[in-house]
């Protein structure tokens, strides 16, 4: 199954164009706490990278990293084949950051024009306001914009100068399904231009929506990548949900379940596919109620993916 | 270069002279309309000096004269050095620490804009809103306070509270690497006042007591208002360029502060 996934990586790579940005076997450490161990990690031209994973999992370090605004304690970063911080890398990458406060009595049209003008080859404004959706917004301070709007300029300042490649982190937060949306949209309408992204995100939905490949970090290591079919045929794990008179020990002797939990007067059970365990439970149990099978969360999709790992042996602890 | 520089590379990526200058002025721009339409510190840097000044300089001691010179003209110079370091320290250390504190820095180092702007923008619009606030008490001594003084001088006492700004800015953007977005602006105040009261900018500094009048000689706010002192004839103890080199020296202790601030910042991590 690994060597099948390499292949079709490889085969998805081939497509696309040159490493834009890397992360080559990089680690980096808060004091005692390790943010990222031993990362390797690539972007190339064309792509939408998602990385994907729980909050705290390594996702904006590594952003920062490849932004050059943080120094990694062992290991390469690299864009365009230099370093990050080389002032005419920045030229041509756009950032979107998680940020906790923005000068907030300047206008949304007068946060545009500073930054564009940082630029050599800057958007029109009104394009800009236009792939933001902030044509009504230009005159609108930013201390008076809804958190969604907020975002909305912070994705603006990182689209202005026209880069090549762009770094969103959690670009999406804050948004409302409408907004998410039209930025996916936009997203992809850049990438349509030949623009290279990357994305962080813990939504397994935006990353399957929006992303050629999918890299699935957590607790500082890249745990899974693939394209998101390939993520997903990992991941699809069922929660069944209902009211049983079967005992815990019982249930996670059934084939195929994987945990079975009590969730106040009911039992939750995880199983990789439903309809067997379904059947089962049905046969054993003519009083079950309250019947409910959902597709398994981001949660049971890391728990699998780790677990995964550890079966193979290839989780490096 | 490397393959992907040569496929990618359709950006004009060399920024001409002019475009930096461009830069440069837009940055200024911003950073005085951010301020100027901040109220609190509008309010604040502007209205304490103003008040003072009407208080002691004109309502008070109106009438009274101080080493042979009227009050009100002596109180220019004096809240005129107040002033222009209130403005100058809340112009540049809150907006740092807060920018560097909340991760609106990081945004702005991402992209491609000159380090050095963003720095130099906060040091003009410190000496902007320093000229403003000394401005105004002309305006307010000349109206008020019977101030008469030749155009030259009077050119030459705002020219030197103006220029007296930088010092106080660079100290500024030491404390702002320094201190908590939260904590900036007490201790701002913590510096501030008692800098202010130490070097004889409320009370006029022949009536401190002996040990302040020491302790005054080695601040720089004592040494700027002897310069402003100096220009209408009521200066005293050392010579201009000994006051002049005084805040030359500090304003490179402050550099190398803010410098080390700087530098710690490049391997950091906000939020």
């Amino acid at each position: 199954m690994i060597a099948t996934l390499e292949e079709t990586a490889s085969r998805q790579r081939a497509n696309f164009g040159a490493v834009v940005a890397s992360l080559e076997g990089v680690s980096k450490n808060y004091g005692e706490v390790r943010a990222l161990r031993n990362v390797n990690f690539t972007v190339h031209a064309g792509q939408v990278v998602a990385l994907l994973g729980p909050n705290g999992a390594g996702k904006t370090t590594a952003v920062k990293l490849l932004l050059g605004l943080l120094q990694p304690n062992s290991g390469k970063t690299r864009v365009f084949g230099g370093d990050p911080t080389n002032p005419q890398n920045r030229m041509r990458t756009g950032a979107m950051l998680q940020v906790g406060r923005v000068p907030e009595t300047l206008r949304v049209g007068e946060h545009i024009d500073l930054f564009s003008s940082y630029y050599t080859n800057p958007l029109p404004l009104a394009e800009v306001l236009a792939a933001a959706g902030l044509e009504k917004l230009r005159d609108r301070k930013f201390g008076d914009l809804s958190g969604g709007q907020r975002q909305r300029t912070l994705f603006a300042l990182a689209i202005c100068g026209n880069p090549d490649l762009l770094f969103l982190d959690e670009p999406t937060v804050g948004l409302d399904v409408e907004a998410r949306r039209a930025l996916w949209e936009e997203i992809r309408r850049l990438v349509d231009q030949g623009k290279t992204v990357l994305l962080t995100t813990h939504y397994l939905e935006e990353a399957d929506a929006l992303a050629d490949r999918i890299a699935v970090i957590n607790q500082g290591e890249i745990i899974s990548e693939g394209t998101p079919a390939e993520i997903k045929a990992q991941t699809s794990g069922k929660r069944i949900r209902c009211i049983t008179a079967l005992s815990l020990a019982t249930l996670l002797q059934i084939p195929g379940v994987t945990d079975a939990r009590q969730d106040r007067d009911a039992i939750e059970i995880h199983a990789r596919e439903a309809e067997p365990v379904v059947r089962a439970l049905l046969a054993r149990d003519a009083s079950l109620s309250g019947l409910e099978i959902t597709s398994a969360g981001l949660e049971e999709a890391f728990l699998a993916l780790t677990q995964d790992n550890g079966e193979n042996g290839n989780r490096k602890n | 270069m490397s393959t992907a520089t040569a496929i990618l590379s359709n950006t004009q990526i060399e920024r001409s002279p002019s475009h930096t200058v461009t830069i440069y002025l837009k940055e200024t721009k911003y950073e005085f309309l951010k301020s100027l339409r901040l109220r609190v510190y509008t309010a604040s840097v502007l209205s304490f000096p103003l008040m003072f000044y009407v208080l002691f300089g004109l309502v008070l001691n109106g009438k009274q004269a101080i080493s042979g010179m009227g009050v009100p003209t002596y109180m220019i110079a004096t809240y005129g050095t107040f002033g222009v370091m209130g403005a100058s320290l809340f112009g540049t250390a809150s907006g740092l620490a807060s920018d560097r504190g909340l991760g609106w820095l990081q945004v702005k180092r991402a992209s491609p804009m000159p380090p050095f702007a963003y720095f130099a923008a906060k040091v003009l619009v410190s000496m902007g809103f320093s000229a403003i606030v000394v401005a105004l008490l002309m305006v307010l001594g000349i109206s008020f306070g019977n101030v008469r003084m030749p155009l030259a001088e009077t050119a030459k006492l705002v020219g030197t509270l103006v220029a007296g700004s930088i010092p106080f800015s660079v100290m500024g953007l030491a404390i702002g690497y320094f201190v908590g977005p939260n904590s900036a602006p007490a201790a701002i105040n913590l510096i501030y006042l008692p800098m202010s009261f130490c070097s004889g900018l409320w009370v006029p500094y022949m009536f401190l007591p002996k040990v302040v009048q020491q302790i005054a000689l080695a601040l720089p706010p004592y040494h700027l208002s002897q310069l402003a002192l100096g220009t209408v004839g009521a200066g005293f103890h050392q010579s201009t360029t000994g006051h002049w080199e005084v805040l030359f020296a500090f304003t490179l202790i402050c550099l190398g502060v803010a410098r080390i601030g700087f530098q710690r910042d490049q391997g950091k991590l906000y939020g």
